[in-house]
């Protein structure tokens, strides 16, 4: 591995973040295939195993909320907590990307609008499925009726639920950018400059990205990370000699 | 540059979204027999199939056992016994080989979907009661699922309608193990929960024995519109 990288990295989603993403993710796909393989005949005969099948759609469904809801109580999720608030908040800006033609002008932050409808949905629906699912597989208390119409909401929030994942992976497939910044944690700052620069202006202002600096202090550490050092041995980089003194080697990480 | 401020506009939508799934679970079995109604002619009409997975006017299918039975007709047979004179065992050739009967009627469950214009053919159940000889003293038949678990019961009268059928085809196919091939009952008037699916057994019996959904609370005489407490149109 190359311990000198030539562009510096914008840090997007941490550790927390991505944990709680990627635990939600596959339960998530565990329960649209288990839940699909219930519901569609010809994929439930081939399944067989049906009980099995139930069980575990049960189960990955009570688990569901779980990674998200810890990950946003941890005193370690607050950048997770901004995030949420990000999502929640619309922008003019947010408004007018909706439209072709202003498109070109608009200025987003660190989430695009249809970032934010699908977490919303996703949010959304998790809420749904959990509070029907519940009546399904616990309906003693419950009225023919009631039943009835938690199934169908099941059925058909499961239907909007597929077509946001695959909207969801298909969209994110064609930018490896925006993959790196869930899968690894960062961005290119090109990246983060062409498509989200009101964030890449927040970081800036913060001193996050930017000055050389900073960007020499991010890629230290990260390279650090990557070489499994530990504090106190830091490599040298792009001619900044992380150990000369300046207090780079006796940061925590 | 100033940060990113907005209208909370995530948090609208999302109370909105978990609305609607409350209202649906209240209202949304309203919502779907008008759905399934209206829908019908179409899904009826789809050559891909692909409106059948819609989730209304489907069948769902339901096991009691850990998974669905299955049964070559080769070696499929039916025993009637019991209170008769004279107790047979039949193979899927020879039942299919009756005379058969041909039924068109929605089908309902008791949990609220319905399949309109389901095609049956079988055999009329009253037809191997009669080959048997039913012996004076009985006044039920209770019926035996080959899965190991699952049974139901009719009354005698109910058992001679001419809209019970030991069914062994639908929509014009040989019944799937999904349907409960290769054989099953088909009691048309009642709720899906009355037509035992992997019929293996039929039993002359004294007494109306309840079946496995009935021990459950299930209504013994389970007509479509006039038992467990619902208002379905009559199938």
């Amino acid at each position: 591995m190359s311990l000198a990288t030539t562009t510096s990295r914008v840090p997007r989603f941490d550790r927390v973040e991505r944990v709680a993403h990627w635990t939600t993710a596959t339960l998530m796909l565990v329960l649209l295939f288990t839940g699909f393989s219930l519901y569609a005949g010809p994929l439930s005969d081939l399944v067989g195993r049906r009980l099995l099948v139930q069980t575990i759609h049960v189960y990955a469904g009570l688990l569901l909320p779980i990674p998200v809801l810890v990950a946003v109580a941890l005193r370690a999720g607050a950048q997770l907590r901004a995030d949420l608030g990000r999502l929640n908040r619309w922008s003019a800006d947010d408004r007018a990307w909706w439209s072709r033609k202003k498109r070109a002008a608009v200025q987003l932050g660190k989430f695009n609008p249809g970032q934010k409808l699908n977490a919303t949905f996703i949010g959304a629906a998790m809420v749904v499925m959990l509070m029907t699912g519940a009546i399904m597989r616990w309906y003693e208390p419950f009225s023919d009726s009631w039943r009835q119409g938690a199934t169908f909401v099941h059925d058909w929030f499961a239907i909007g639920l597929l077509f946001a994942i695959i909207g969801h992976i298909a969209i994110a497939l064609r930018d490896p950018d925006a993959v790196n910044g869930m899968a690894r944690g960062w961005v290119s700052p090109g990246w983060a400059r062409r498509n989200r620069p009101r964030w890449y202006a927040e970081l800036s202002d913060a001193g996050v990205v930017g000055d050389p600096v900073g960007d020499a202090r991010a890629r230290v550490e990260q390279n650090r990370r990557e070489a499994g050092m530990g504090a106190g041995e830091v490599p040298v980089v792009d001619g900044v000699d992380g150990g000369a003194g300046d207090g780079l080697g006796e940061r925590e990480l | 540059v100033t940060p990113e401020r907005g209208t909370p506009i995530g948090r609208r939508v999302f109370l909105a979204l978990v609305g609607l799934g409350a209202a649906g679970v209240v209202f949304g079995a309203r919502v779907q027999d008008r759905l399934a109604t209206a829908l019908a002619p179409i899904q009826a009409k789809d050559p891909s199939g692909l409106a059948s997975l819609l989730p209304f006017g489907r069948f769902r299918f339901y096991t009691v056992t850990g998974g669905f039975p299955k049964r070559d007709p080769d070696v499929y047979t039916l025993r009637v016994d019991g209170l008769v004179e004279r107790p047979f065992t039949i193979s899927y050739r020879d039942l299919t080989a009756l005379p058969p009967t041909r039924i068109t009627r929605d089908f309902q469950c008791v949990t609220g979907w319905r399949v309109p214009d389901t095609r049956w053919t079988g055999v009329q159940l009253r037809t191997l009661l009669d080959r048997a000889g039913v012996k004076p003293s009985a006044r039920a038949v209770r019926f035996v699922s080959f899965d190991g678990t699952y049974t139901e019961s009719l009354t005698l009268d109910q058992a001679r309608r001419s809209d019970v059928l030991v069914a062994y085809e639908l929509e014009g196919e040989p019944l799937s193990s999904l349907h409960g091939g290769p054989a099953r009952l088909y009691v048309a008037p009642m709720y899906g929960y009355k037509s035992c699916k992997w019929l293996e057994r039929i039993e002359l019996t004294a007494d109306v024995v309840p079946g496995y959904w009935e021990q459950y609370g299930y209504d013994v005489d389970g007509w479509v519109g006039r038992s467990n407490g619902r208002d379905d149109q009559p199938t």
